[in-house]
């Protein structure tokens, strides 16, 4: 746990990072660096969108599965790994 | 029979005959006209009128005078029937003998009439409608009410019964009449005055008790099967399945299962949040530091120095990442090893060169992909000065440490310690460990690797459950052959091993620099003696390697600032170049066999293709930032032409080779390039050749 910790704290400074979301299966997020509302809002389109994604993956192989979404936009780069019970998201300008 | 009764008594004040059937007709029609005459129309008139009011008179009645009709006849009734019977005797069966029946019936019957009401359904209902043609509704009315139609018809018999009654008195026949006439007209006892009567018991009051029960919860259950759902649905079906057989299987060692799944309880509940994305975090972080390093990734990957046109032969280093761990800055690299099986994994052992510094060391592993923090971590108590990575189980790591122990660290397992360790009882070295070297599993599939150290020992380790086993192999002196008198008198005469290597084809064949600058051709089967002494260096061997690809070929480098190549059937170098620096390690390449590259401690990395040029590196290139920090270690990544150099200052400096220094001989148009360890050792034996050829004339 500790471990996590600090990959967490290591990836927050870096360079560009702007925020570490992490959340839960429902879309309800658990962890943020960021403040509340844009939380809310990442969170809760994200989770849709990774949703859509991941059934998209699946229905062609069953077997088969998301493991990283990047979704690269004009100012910055979202990225997501969803995991079994939760997904992380972080956002970074990688031009920074 | 009181109807009977008044009948008579009727018939006889109408003054009319007391006949039988005929009798009992003009009676009726009698009191009919009386009906008439009163002009009131009774129960049983009222049909009359459909008929027309005629006067109907039967053909068979008595012409009488008025006179007649007005005379009064005196009859007495008596209850004795005249006609009855007074010597009836019977036979007694009891007396044997007739005897009288004191008792008669003295019941005559004058009148019977059946019912006239007829059910609309029956037979003779329908017949008589038949016979009338009337419609239906006026049906059973009518037959009520006509005697004289009716009469043919049904009273034929009780007319003559009556008849039979009042003249035999038998006893049996009104009754019998009376059961026609209840079965032909069972609801009908009386014709003329019909009374119903009900009564009602107290209803109870109706009461209507209901009760609604609390409804069952609700919810609302919509889903999408697509495909995927349904294969996990499968799965996770299956796996329960599997789970119930374990179960079942498992049930003698239920106890200690359940102890360990405390445990296991335990640590998964304080883990619970954030543990579980322990996986995508260290994603993560690659990806980020992917990021951010892009432009570095992208030249790792595509980058080519186009200037190396133009250059003729030389090339050119670029650096790419740069790996450094906060917590070992203070600690020099002393060892480099690819992961042969992740080439994108490397391990750097950090320890002390200098005697005086001597402290922990730290092993750590970085990925490629993550430049920023070392994959694992392990911190050591003492200086790690060596290490080796398993060929075909890239998870086991031997190293060797500057306090004389030996370990074998596996990444597979938690925790930082390592899964075996030396200690003095099992044979460990009493100098540092310099070298150490993975080797082909044993007869029986255990793991083993070779050490050697200046304590003159080159021992062989061998992982057993869970112990080192070890076996010396050689031990090394000065004098040519190895010590055999009585130990610790001849201590002295022993050689420090600083370095070793295996030879990659011939299994027992194996070379050992030592710190008085010698290099020795040994065998694992011959412990007492070398096959061959190479007066090589002037100062410490710091490395010594076969090449890649020929078989008689070796290198060696030293602190006396030169690198050899040698034949090993040859003991004179077949090549020597002078670095101006004390050399810290050499490493061919693996992918030509004429490339090699070394470290000095002027912070420079030298790249040789003797193919191109015998003399002078095709490249020399300060690769550190501080001029005072020195190169120690450097390696060729298996797949990609990158090397990794570390430094005293615990910095791992990964750079890739411009197009110049990985070179293949250029091939003639249209020739198809061959490749292979074939062309490689030709290119090399080609170079040796013309080495020998001058000596040999010479000679």
């Amino acid at each position: 746990m500790a471990e996590v910790e600090e990959t967490l704290k290591r990836i927050q400074s870096q360079k560009g990072v702007q925020g570490i979301i992490i959340v839960n299966s429902e879309g309800i997020p658990i962890k943020t660096t960021l403040d509340n509302s844009s939380t809310v809002q990442y969170a809760g389109l994200i989770h849709q969108l990774v949703m859509k994604a991941r059934s998209t993956v699946r229905d062609i192989d069953p077997q088969n599965d998301l493991t990283f979404l990047r979704v690269r936009s004009k100012k910055n780069e979202i990225m997501i790994a969803p995991d079994k019970d939760y997904f992380l998201i972080v956002i970074q300008n990688p031009s920074d | 029979m009181p109807v009977s009764n008044n009948n008579v008594v009727a018939s006889v004040r109408k003054g009319s005959i007391a006949q039988k059937a005929p009798g009992a007709k003009s009676n009726k029609t009698s009191s009919k006209k009386k009906d008439e005459e009163e002009g009131v129309d009774t129960g049983d008139g009222w049909d009359e009128w459909s008929h027309g009011k005629a006067l109907t008179k039967p053909p068979d009645q008595l012409e009488l005078t008025e006179e007649e009709l007005k005379t009064e006849l005196t009859r007495i009734l008596t209850a004795n029937n005249p006609h009855a019977p007074q010597n009836i005797v019977r036979y007694s069966f009891k007396e044997r003998s007739y005897k009288p029946t004191s008792v008669v019936d003295q019941m005559a019957v004058h009148f019977v009439l059946d019912g006239s009401l007829l059910h609309q359904d029956s037979d003779e209902a329908r017949r008589l409608r038949a016979k009338e043609g009337l419609p239906e509704e006026t049906a059973t009315v009518d037959t009520g009410t006509e005697p004289e139609e009716e009469k043919p018809e049904t009273p034929a018999t009780p007319v003559e019964d009556g008849g039979e009654v009042g003249e035999a008195g038998e006893e049996d026949r009104p009754d019998s009449v009376a059961s026609k006439t209840d079965k032909k007209e069972p609801k009908i006892t009386n014709q003329f005055n019909f009374s119903e009567r009900a009564s009602q018991t107290l209803n109870n009051p109706l009461r209507e008790r209901s009760c609604q029960t609390e409804p069952p919860p609700r919810s609302i259950f919509s889903a999408t099967a697509n495909q995927w759902e349904i294969y996990d649905a499968y799965a996770e079906e299956l796996q329960k399945q599997e789970k119930s057989k374990e179960k079942q299987k498992a049930v003698p060692s239920k106890k200690d299962n359940d102890i360990s799944k405390k445990k296991m309880m335990l640590t998964e509940t304080q883990s619970d949040d954030i543990g579980k994305v322990d996986k995508a975090s260290k994603i993560f972080e690659r990806m980020v530091n992917q990021n951010i390093f892009d432009d570095i990734a992208q030249d790792f990957k595509y980058f080519e120095d186009a200037s190396d046109e133009f250059r003729d032969q030389e090339g050119t280093l670029l650096p790419l990442w740069k790996f450094q761990y906060d917590k070992a800055k203070r600690l020099s690299v002393a060892a480099l090893c690819w992961n042969k099986k992740y080439q994108d994994l490397f391990a750097v052992g950090m320890g002390s060169y200098d005697f005086s510094k001597q402290g922990c060391g730290m092993l750590v592993f970085y990925s490629l992909k993550n430049s920023a923090f070392p994959e694992y971590i392990y911190p050591t108590s003492s200086g790690i000065l060596c290490l080796d990575i398993h060929e075909q189980h890239s998870y086991l790591v031997a190293v060797g440490f500057y306090d004389g122990c030996v370990a074998v660290y596996n990444l597979k397992e938690e925790g930082v310690e390592p899964v075996y360790k030396s200690t003095a009882k099992t044979g460990k070295h009493t100098d540092p460990v310099w070298q150490v070297r993975w080797q082909n599993d044993d007869m029986d599939n255990n793991h083993n690797f070779y050490s050697v150290s200046s304590d003159g020992r080159v021992v062989s380790w061998t992982l057993v459950k869970n112990e080192l086993v070890f076996t010396d192999i050689i031990r090394l002196s000065l004098n040519g052959a190895v010590s055999e008198g009585p130990e610790g008198a001849q201590q002295p005469s022993i050689a420090c091993g600083t370095s070793f290597d295996f030879h990659k084809q011939i299994d027992y064949l194996f070379l050992v620099g030592t710190e008085e600058g010698k290099i020795h051709k040994c065998s694992k089967t011959y412990s007492s003696q070398y096959l061959e002494t190479y007066d090589a260096h002037s100062m410490a061997v710091d490395a010594v390697k076969w090449n890649h690809f020929h078989p008689k070929v070796f290198i060696s480098c030293s602190s006396d600032w030169t690198v050899k190549i040698w034949d090993h059937t040859i003991n004179t170098p077949m090549f020597t170049f002078d670095l101006l620096a004390a050399v810290g390690d050499v490493a061919w390449s693996p992918y030509s066999s004429t490339v090699f590259a070394a470290v000095t401690t002027d912070g420079t990395v030298h790249v040789f293709d003797l193919n191109i040029n015998k003399y002078e590196a095709i490249c020399q290139q300060p690769v550190v930032a501080k001029k005072k920090t020195k190169l120690t270690h450097i390696e060729f990544n298996p797949i990609y032409p990158i090397i990794i150099v570390g430094d005293d200052r615990g910095y791992v400096t990964s750079l890739k080779l411009s197009p110049n220094l990985r070179k293949k001989p250029k091939s003639k148009k249209g020739q198809e390039m061959p490749k292979g360890p074939e062309v490689e050792v030709a290119k090399m034996e080609k170079l040796l050749s013309l080495l020998r050829e001058p000596e040999q004339s010479t000679v």
